[in-house]
């Protein structure tokens, strides 16, 4: 039992890998939504940082502490202020900001304990969720898994929406990863004014001025 | 030259004396433990059992530390001492979550107990009578202390675990803030880092239901030849009931009456649940002593690990290295979660290394006791993890 919890390595998804490459080895991570804790154990036995996690979900939780990763339940909107400032070297928040009920305060807070922040976010901007919104249907995140009244997403953001607001806390946006439909990197385009038209998914790495 | 009073490597299977299928060593010879309340305690005996051996490194240790009717027996004890299953059979063993093939695993009788540690029934060597009520008040930072000579005895600096569920997870706690840098990992389980006013509560009508049998004496009850048992008996029906949850309680009993089809129109136990509570008092009586019952109950009332820091739990855990994983499980009404989520905010609060688990379970307090796969898992695998990191391997 106890020598048979080793996770399996699975290949990351492709935006968990571009968080992962944009953390340092041997850093100290804080993982928020942490989820399965399919990229925090990637972080702890590929790029042996000192990772923690948080994850709404017990289930979640239980299978991460199960895995060995050390991860805690709590909310993200409630159990950050606890934390000391400057504890972690990156502070990670994917997919999750949306569903988040005061995402300014949790951007700050994730400066506030971390020196960096690693956040990505599903762009509303996307053509598709365009489309959708002008047909007269409200966009989610994942259509196939959720409907306008059990979507997770209170706090629908666009790429641009985020860099203003990043504008507003006087963050450095020090990298910014635009993926498309396919999961793929949007090169040129996600470099562009048309990355809110054409990216999917948007990771963003951040630190103070 | 003078042969090493510390043995190197922990006796295997051996006993001290033949008398006594207990294993015990004697403590404090030299210099008496100074006990919280001001007291000095000394020479005296501790009981102990160890599982699994020792690793070269001595990097294997996980120290069990029990609750408060508990033992030192995680694991069946002799027979000649008991003919009854250890305490936690579910969680100790070859291939257990505390892996007996892996680990060194050592389970102590705590101070003031009476299964072989020094206690209230034992002889006071200044008077050549049962201590009784003149045996010291005891806490658990008393308790750790003595759990740490017993280790030094065997030769052990530093553990790789220590766990242990209700009053041992109390002591789980008070180790790694007693002494910062000795332990790798801390397991507290459905605990608190202070007893409520609910316990405090439940403790004293335990402690009433003894000091009000006649029988008992003034504690002096060895000296009359007897024993409080009706007393303990109650202490132990109440305290059961708190063990359980209601849903626990109705699913198992229900309203259903003890071999008879109608009321007796009478107070004997015409309710299963009456007869069950009975039982478990009276069973309780036959192993476990009323001074001790007395004496540990208060150990617990008086924890407070926050108090012994100047009133901050955080300071309790300041420059901690410990990695804790704290587990409570949602039906226990006696350790509730916010009172584990309360020690894993402070731990926050200073970025220590912690993981918190709440156990979906209708078993209530003594949910840690039993068969709850989720949590086994999860303790197995955090276990496994912190090993991986320690380097420690199966032995």
């Amino acid at each position: 039992m106890t020598g048979g919890v080793e996770a399996p390595r699975v290949k990351l998804r492709a935006d968990l890998s571009i968080v992962a490459d944009m953390v340092e080895g041997g850093s100290r991570v804080l993982d928020l939504g942490c989820g399965d804790g399919t990229l925090l154990d990637h972080l702890v036995h590929r790029k042996n940082v000192d990772g923690r996690g948080i994850e709404l979900r017990q289930a979640g939780v239980n299978a991460c502490v199960s895995r060995g990763l050390s991860v805690i339940q709590g909310d993200v909107d409630k159990d950050l202020e606890v934390y000391p400032d400057d504890s972690f070297d990156y502070v990670i928040l994917t997919l999750t900001l949306p569903a988040v009920h005061r995402p300014k305060e949790v951007l700050g807070e994730l400066l506030r304990i971390g020196r960096r922040a690693v956040v990505s976010f599903p762009n509303f901007g996307f053509w598709r969720r365009r489309l959708c919104a002008a047909m007269g249907r409200v966009p989610v995140t994942d259509p196939m898994r959720h409907h306008w009244h059990d979507s997770p997403d209170i706090h629908p953001c666009t790429i641009k929406d985020f860099v203003r607001l990043c504008e507003d806390l006087a963050y450095v946006i020090e990298r910014r990863v635009v993926l498309d439909r396919d999961g793929g990197v949007a090169g040129l385009i996600g470099r562009g004014p048309l990355a809110n038209l054409f990216g999917e998914t948007a990771i963003f790495l951040l630190r103070k001025t | 030259m003078e042969p090493s009073q510390k043995p190197q490597q922990a006796p295997q299977g051996a006993r001290n004396g033949t008398a006594s299928p207990l294993r015990t060593v004697t403590l404090a010879a030299e210099r008496p433990l100074r006990l919280d309340c001001g007291d000095d305690l000394g020479p005296f005996t501790t009981a102990y059992e160890t599982y699994g051996r020792l690793n070269e490194a001595k990097s294997n240790v996980i120290l069990v530390c029990h609750a408060l009717s508990g033992d030192q027996y995680l694991r069946a004890p002799p027979k000649e001492v008991a003919d009854r299953p250890g305490w936690w059979e579910p969680v100790v063993g070859p291939g257990k979550p505390l892996d007996t093939e892996r680990y060194f695993i050592v389970c102590v009788n705590v101070l003031g107990g009476c299964m072989g540690s020094t206690g209230p029934k034992d002889t006071n060597p200044s008077t050549g009578k049962p201590y009784g009520l003149s045996y010291p008040l005891i806490t658990v930072r008393d308790m750790v202390r003595a759990q740490s000579l017993l280790l030094e005895s065997l030769g052990i600096e530093e553990l790789f675990c220590v766990i242990g569920g209700s009053m041992g997870g109390m002591q789980a706690l008070e180790w790694p803030a007693l002494y910062p840098g000795r332990v790798a990992t801390a397991v507290p389980v459905a605990s608190s880092a202070r007893h409520s006013a609910q316990n405090i509560a439940f403790n004293e009508v335990g402690r009433q239901a003894i000091m009000a049998d006649p029988e008992w004496h003034n504690g002096d009850y060895l000296l009359h030849g007897t024993r409080p048992v009706r007393g303990l008996a109650v202490a132990r029906m109440a305290a059961h009931i708190t063990y359980l949850s209601e849903l626990a309680l109705q699913r198992k009993f229900g309203r259903a009456l003890q071999d008879r089809t109608d009321f007796t129109y009478g107070f004997d136990a015409d309710f299963q649940v009456e007869s069950y509570l009975r039982h478990q008092g009276v069973t309780f009586t036959d192993r476990f002593d009323a001074n001790s019952y007395l004496y540990i109950t208060r150990a617990m009332d008086y924890f407070d690990l926050a108090a012994e820091f100047g009133g901050s739990l955080v300071d309790a855990f300041k420059k901690t290295t410990t990695r804790f994983c704290v587990f409570s499980f949602t039906s226990d009404w006696l350790y509730p979660t916010p009172e584990s989520r309360e020690i894993v905010r402070a731990l926050n609060a200073v970025a220590a290394n912690v993981s918190f688990a709440e156990i979906e379970t209708d078993k209530g307090h003594d949910a840690f006791l039993l068969d709850e796969p989720e949590f086994h898992k999860t303790l197995a695998g955090f276990l496994a993890g912190a090993a991986r990191h320690h380097g420690i391997r199966a032995l």
